[in-house]
């Protein structure tokens, strides 16, 4: 056991948790003042109901030994036999490291269906969607052979993809979910010629600080070991975000005329997905072009949505969608087994087409998986038990129906009416 | 008596109040309002998508006062609010039959 090593596992475990309540306030200022809550909501219920989906199932799925690399076996169900330590770090804490990248992924898919899901079905989706969508995408890429158990999946031990931190099990992933969950809700009501301005923009700036916090750990921690690798993973996702930040806002004043707040808030996060999967395998030049490339094509993917006509209400397609496609494909130009032994030379250093080769056909499988399941799953909510709410609820706002709360309570008027003592007597 | 009400831009609040102040009249109602005149609203970009804001922002400001005294409170208003730029605001006098003070149930001039 090497106990610096798992402090750092387990700390980072807990820098990603933080990114799904960043996410809450990141998707929450987003959204009208009438369903911030609902908004919020679908971040919280997902650390419930994944993070339970996850201990009983989920980790066992991915991490046990695999039948034919495409999914793991029923060995670590309820995360029992999970005592051995591998690499000097209990696989206890890379069980809870992994499942914080279980919720934020499931949590990012919420940003597609603003202000018109109902709760339950939600819950039920993103429930459904963790076993059947999320785990094989993990367990392709994220199980190395002879790490947890002797056989690992077919993107990481046959294909030879490079994947650091999750560009294909968390961002395309996510992206292409996203986009699913939007064809099958359909649009909001009045989108897009109606007005669905962001309610509370400081909101969504403290959220993308806590995910860019939060993202250390979850690049960074990739290495799962604190050295050299994680190091180089820490230098390169701060330096992609800071690119991505940079270029962004140069577009944005181009194209639009200002530098907005919501723009920099975006670019951060387009910058940390770009990076996401090539952190641990690139060194600072190219974090430099892949965060200055996700900053440049995330923001021009995000006007796609009106021209294609599909309501990706909080541009989830567009940011991790395309920013892990980004990333991914650059990682297979600029990679480099300088910075990492456990990585392979990209074009760009003489490694040919092999590792691009390699890179095209992850972000193909990781997308065609994750839309052609997340659309089966929830046209089948749809069918069944119904995903939408009601036209009326959501004119009227959609916290007040699903949750019978309000976010704000600042008119004197809210407080006159009557208290729950009517009800106990 | 008279009802004088002000539409002015949110600024010119302070300057408005100390205005009113100086010519004697003893309080105010101010409110927060949107509205839209020649000035029409403005626009706002969202990740790379504009919206119009039809309403923008004012505030009223509305003083109950002797009829002797309406017209320069027209004039303090409207000097203190000018800045000769679109949007700038109105204001408009209204009679007012009576006026009653809560606490006393004094009535008419009284009550001011």
């Amino acid at each position: 056991m090497d106990t610096g090593n798992t402090a750092y596992v387990l700390g980072c475990a807990a820098l990603v948790m933080l990114m799904t309540p960043g996410l809450a306030f990141f998707y929450g200022g987003m959204v009208r003042a009438t369903s911030v809550l609902n908004m919020m909501m679908m971040s919280l219920v997902s650390l419930g109901v994944i993070g339970l989906v996850w201990v009983l199932l989920g980790f066992s799925l991915v991490f046990g030994d695999s039948h034919a690399g495409l999914v793991g076996g029923f060995e670590f169900a309820g995360l029992r036999q999970v005592d051995t330590v591998v690499g000097g770090v209990p696989v206890q804490a890379f069980a809870m490291f992994q499942l914080m990248f279980a919720v934020i992924t499931g949590a990012l898919l919420s940003g597609a269906i603003a202000d018109r899901a109902r709760f339950w079905p939600w819950t039920l989706f993103v429930a459904g969607w963790t076993l059947v969508v999320y785990v094989p995408l993990a367990h392709w890429i994220f199980a190395f052979d002879g790490a947890v158990s002797a056989k690992g999946g077919w993107l990481a031990n046959t294909l030879h993809a490079l994947d650091f931190a999750g560009g294909t099990a968390v961002e395309v992933n996510s992206g292409a979910s996203a986009l699913a969950l939007a064809l099958v809700l359909g649009r909001r009501r009045g989108w897009p010629h109606e007005p669905m301005r962001p309610h509370n923009l400081p909101f969504v700036l403290l959220g993308a600080g806590l995910l860019w916090f939060g993202w250390f750990g979850f690049n960074a921690g990739s290495a799962l070991a604190a050295g050299a690798v994680a190091s180089n993973a820490f230098v390169t996702t701060m330096t992609a975000a800071a690119a991505a930040v940079v270029a962004w806002l140069a577009l944005e004043h181009r194209l639009d005329g200002r530098p907005t707040s919501l723009g920099g808030a975006s670019a951060a996060v387009a910058g940390l997905v770009g990076i996401t999967p090539a952190c641990g395998y690139v060194d600072t030049f190219g974090a430099l072009l892949i965060g200055v490339a996700a900053g440049l094509v995330c923001q021009l993917a995000i006007r796609l949505k009106y021209r294609l006509g599909y309501d990706d209400s909080l541009d989830v397609v567009a940011i991790h969608g395309v920013g892990g496609m980004v990333g991914l494909f650059l990682t297979g130009l600029v990679a480099t087994d300088a910075v990492n032994p456990a990585g392979r030379d990209g074009l760009f250093y003489g490694g040919g087409f092999g590792l691009l080769g390699a890179q095209v056909v992850a972000i193909l499988v990781a997308a065609g998986w994750a839309f052609a399941g997340s659309a089966a799953l929830a046209w089948l909510v749809r069918r069944t038990v119904g995903f939408r709410v009601p036209e009326h609820v959501e004119a009227a706002g959609i916290d007040e129906a699903e949750h019978a709360e309000s976010a704000y309570e600042y008119s004197p008027l809210r407080t006159r009416g009557s208290g729950p003592e009517r009800n106990w007597t | 008596m008279k009802l004088v009400t002000g539409i002015v831009k949110p600024f010119a609040l302070g300057d408005v109040k100390e205005a009113l102040e100086q010519l004697g009249v003893l309080g105010m109602t101010v409110t927060e309002v949107q509205g839209f005149g020649r000035q029409k609203g403005h626009t706002e970009v969202y990740r790379g998508a504009e919206y119009t804001v039809d309403f923008v922002p004012k505030i009223r400001v509305e003083v109950v006062v002797d009829d002797a005294l309406a017209e320069r409170v027209v004039d303090a208003l409207v000097g203190a609010a000018r800045t000769g730029k679109i949007g700038d605001g109105k204001v408009w006098v209204t009679p007012v039959e009576t006026i009653v003070r809560v606490r006393t149930g004094e009535r008419g001039a009284d009550a001011l």
